[in-house]
């Protein structure tokens, strides 16, 4: 719990080195300048599907594990799971254990009542701007962010965000709790899809568990089980679900049943793991003590492992090949091409010019598959087909006429490149050149 | 039955569901007693009482002659005046700096490149493409602009003059000339007419036929004064360009007989009444760098002597 929530209170204020003219913010959304950065990946609108295969990644991988070891994601890594957790403590270091919870809820409203609970909302209340407060910094940069905030310069957009997360996370974590879990969560809902009887969960062993019945010290277990109904596995449950009945679908697999049950079973000086995370096949042979059986490879295992590797050697092939220059052309629409005086045809067209470099850069414009192509740009300055420059991390927008002296014949296929001047680095455009029809 | 209940009818109890019916009968199907659920109830009185205050507030209830004003004042052309003044508040801050700044200046500096260029294109499509197309494509008549070939001048002062005067507009300071009408006013014969225009065909290209001395002599004694000895026309009268690819009216024989026997003149209004000094500078800008401007001439300037590098 305490690294899941490092993790994301310390993110926002990492720093990662990307020159002067890119932010140095190590994971930044920046939604105004329409870039993600995570360390050294950085994603621009036009590459988002490396957005959509890290979800993929992310839904494969969750898979899984699920099919390995269950439920683990609630436990140690879903924020519902661990605010829900942090929310509980603080309840609990406030107001006392559960029966002192109870009690002090059923009692009248005394002062201490009153202090109690209105610390308790305080204190869960700040923790929840804090989270709010960091879920803003992954879409601004943080030091800046958190500066103006104690300068009070903070804008309504950034206000409205934090006030709405923080009401969002007060709701969630202290009081629906796991009800987002059994209600809400869509992955409770298809887990078991990805189950079989190898996956470790939580579970009763009915095989020793059962008949179950009071028991009094002294008796024999004779014709008993192991389970003398004590109902603090039920009783613990955040969820309230009774373990033994079998695996459910509200199971978090917190693990709480697991705990409450060996307190009583070394009690009563009966071994441990009545109730156990453990799979269905070691449940049903009754053999606690053999952990060797545990199947790694299964089918559903390696299927999802192939997929997983499949898809994440994509993603970092997509990665490493990522270029540095983007050139989309747009030709024309109106005119479609103009006569000059001397007869020759002029075509013009948008250069899109993508820049995802952090330096200033000047590029060279070439044309393939038309003679006597002549290259002329119209824009601000000193540019010409030699000197395009495009500022780091930038797009930049010319209008680029291409005049040949062609003679009348169907459209021409073209390819148009750019070409660093100082760098071997190329983009490359297939486009049309058109000319007058045929008459 | 008691007396009681005839005052007090028996709650009726569906007996497959347990729950009250509403004492409603059709042939037997009775209807159930179900109440709305009490938040949904809530939510609709709610909305009762918001409509009430929306009636009062804002413009609701149709009257004779529009409706009700409302107390907020609140009109939709209120609020695009809003929007707008916002947009023109920041539209004022690169009209200021443009206002200040000349040509040259404006062709280095691409952020007030890129706001004349946007203000040029928008004014061309509101005023100049009736004519001259969308595109700036031009038409029969109607220069295409995107072209290299221009009857009074591509630079960017003659583009604006031309603009700001228009062209034999209802103006003092307009660019005017006339063709004769050769043909129609019998300035010429009919043959002689069909020799120049033979020859002027031969000019860009074409082959030259028997007429060709005749056609050579009319067209120096004629034509030359405006079109040049060599065709090549002239700009501070307008004349066409006879030996480029381009023809405003057409360049085949017929368009050409008609363009020499009953003359043509295009008429453009002059837009400096009309439109303000920023405007026509876009437009000016706009259209010089649609593909066809020309450069200034270049000015003869000092050479430049690099600055001592300055040391800390």
């Amino acid at each position: 719990m305490a690294v899941t929530l490092g993790i994301y209170y310390i993110t926002p204020f990492l720093r990662w080195e990307r020159g002067s003219y890119a932010p140095d913010q190590a994971v930044l959304i920046d939604l105004v300048n329409q870039r993600a950065y995570w360390f050294g990946i950085e994603i621009w609108p036009q590459e988002v599907y490396i957005l959509t295969g890290i979800l993929i990644l992310a839904a494969i991988a969750l898979f899984f594990v699920t099919s390995l070891f269950g439920r683990v994601w609630c436990g140690y890594f879903c924020p519902q799971t661990v605010w829900t957790d942090l929310f509980v403590w603080v309840e609990r270091f406030v107001q006392g254990d559960r029966n002192a919870r109870k009690k002090l809820q059923e009692g009248p409203w005394s002062f201490e009542k009153i202090y109690k609970i209105f610390f308790t909302h305080s204190i869960w209340l700040v923790i929840a701007w804090c989270t709010a407060g960091s879920f803003v910094l992954y879409f601004n940069d943080a030091p800046t962010l958190v500066k103006s905030f104690f300068e009070f310069k903070v804008s309504p957009t950034v206000l409205c965000f934090i006030g709405g997360l923080t009401f969002g996370t007060y709701l969630m974590a202290g009081f629906a709790r796991e009800q987002v879990c059994t209600y809400m969560c869509p992955y409770a809902r298809f887990q078991s899809a990805m189950f079989d009887k190898d996956t470790l969960i939580i579970g009763y062993d009915e095989k020793r568990g059962e008949p179950r019945g009071k028991h009094k010290q002294g008796d024999s277990w004779e014709n008993k089980g192991h389970c003398i109904d004590c109902t603090a596995c039920v009783q613990v449950c955040p969820v309230g679900i009774d373990i033994r009945d079998g695996l459910q679908m509200e199971c978090i697999a917190c693990g709480l049943c697991v705990d409450a049950c060996d307190d009583i079973m070394e009690k009563i000086s009966l071994p441990k793991g009545l109730i156990r995370y453990d799979t269905l096949n070691h449940m049903r042979s009754g053999n606690s003590e053999d952990k060797s059986k545990f199947h790694f490879l299964r089918p559903r295992t390696v299927y999802y492992a192939a997929v997983l590797s499949i898809v994440g050697g994509l993603m970092l092939y997509s990665l490493i090949n990522r270029s540095q220059l983007e050139l989309h052309v747009l030709h024309d629409r109106n005119p479609l091409f103009v006569q000059l005086s001397d007869g020759d045809i002029r075509n013009g067209y948008i250069f899109k010019i993508l820049n995802k470099t952090h330096e200033h850069k000047t590029y060279t414009i070439s044309v393939e598959g038309l003679e006597d192509a002549r290259i002329d740009v119209k824009a601000a300055g000193e540019a010409s087909y030699k000197n395009i420059y495009v500022p780091a991390n930038s797009v930049g927008t010319y209008h680029v006429f291409v005049s040949s002296n062609t003679e009348p014949s169907s459209p021409i296929d073209i390819t148009v490149s750019l070409q660093d001047n100082e760098k071997s680095i190329t983009a490359e455009y297939e486009t049309v050149f058109i000319t007058r029809s045929e008459k | 039955m008691s007396n009681d209940n005839i005052n007090k009818p028996e709650k009726d109890i569906d007996e497959v569901t347990g729950i009250e019916t509403t004492g409603h009968e059709w042939d037997g199907l009775k209807e159930l007693n179900n109440p709305l659920p009490r938040w949904w109830l809530w939510v609709f009185l709610i909305c009762v009482l918001w409509s009430v205050w929306y009636f009062v507030v804002y413009p609701a209830w149709p009257v004779p002659g529009g409706a009700t004003k409302g107390t907020g004042g609140y009109t939709q052309f209120k609020e695009l005046e809003k929007n707008q003044a916002e947009i023109l508040q920041r539209q004022q801050a690169y009209l200021n700096r443009f206002e200040g700044a000349s040509y040259d200046e404006i062709m280095k500096d691409p952020e007030l490149y890129a706001f004349a260029f946007a203000g040029g294109a928008t004014a061309f499509k509101e005023n100049c493409a009736t004519c001259h197309g969308s595109g700036a494509q031009g038409g029969k008549g109607y220069p295409n602009l995107n072209d290299d070939d221009w009857l009074w001048g591509g630079k960017l002062a003659d583009i604006n003059q031309t603009l700001q005067f228009g062209i034999r507009a209802n103006n003092d300071d307009t660019r005017i000339s006339q063709m004769p009408a050769f043909g129609k006013d019998d300035l010429l014969k009919r043959e002689e007419i069909e020799a120049v225009v033979d020859y002027v065909l031969t000019l860009s290209g074409g082959a030259k036929k028997k007429s060709h001395d005749q056609g050579m002599r009319i067209f120096k004694s004629q034509c030359a004064a405006c079109h040049g000895e060599e065709g090549k026309g002239s700009r501070t009268v307008g004349a066409p360009n006879l030996t480029d690819k381009i023809w405003l009216y057409g360049g085949d024989r017929a368009s050409v007989f008609q363009t020499v026997y009953s003359a043509r003149a295009g008429v453009m209004p002059a837009w400096g009444k009309r439109l303000d000094e920023n405007t026509l500078r876009q437009l000016t800008i706009y259209l010089h760098q649609l593909g066809g401007g020309e450069p200034d001439e270049v000015q003869e300037e000092a050479p430049v002597v690099p600055e001592p590098e300055q040391k800390p």
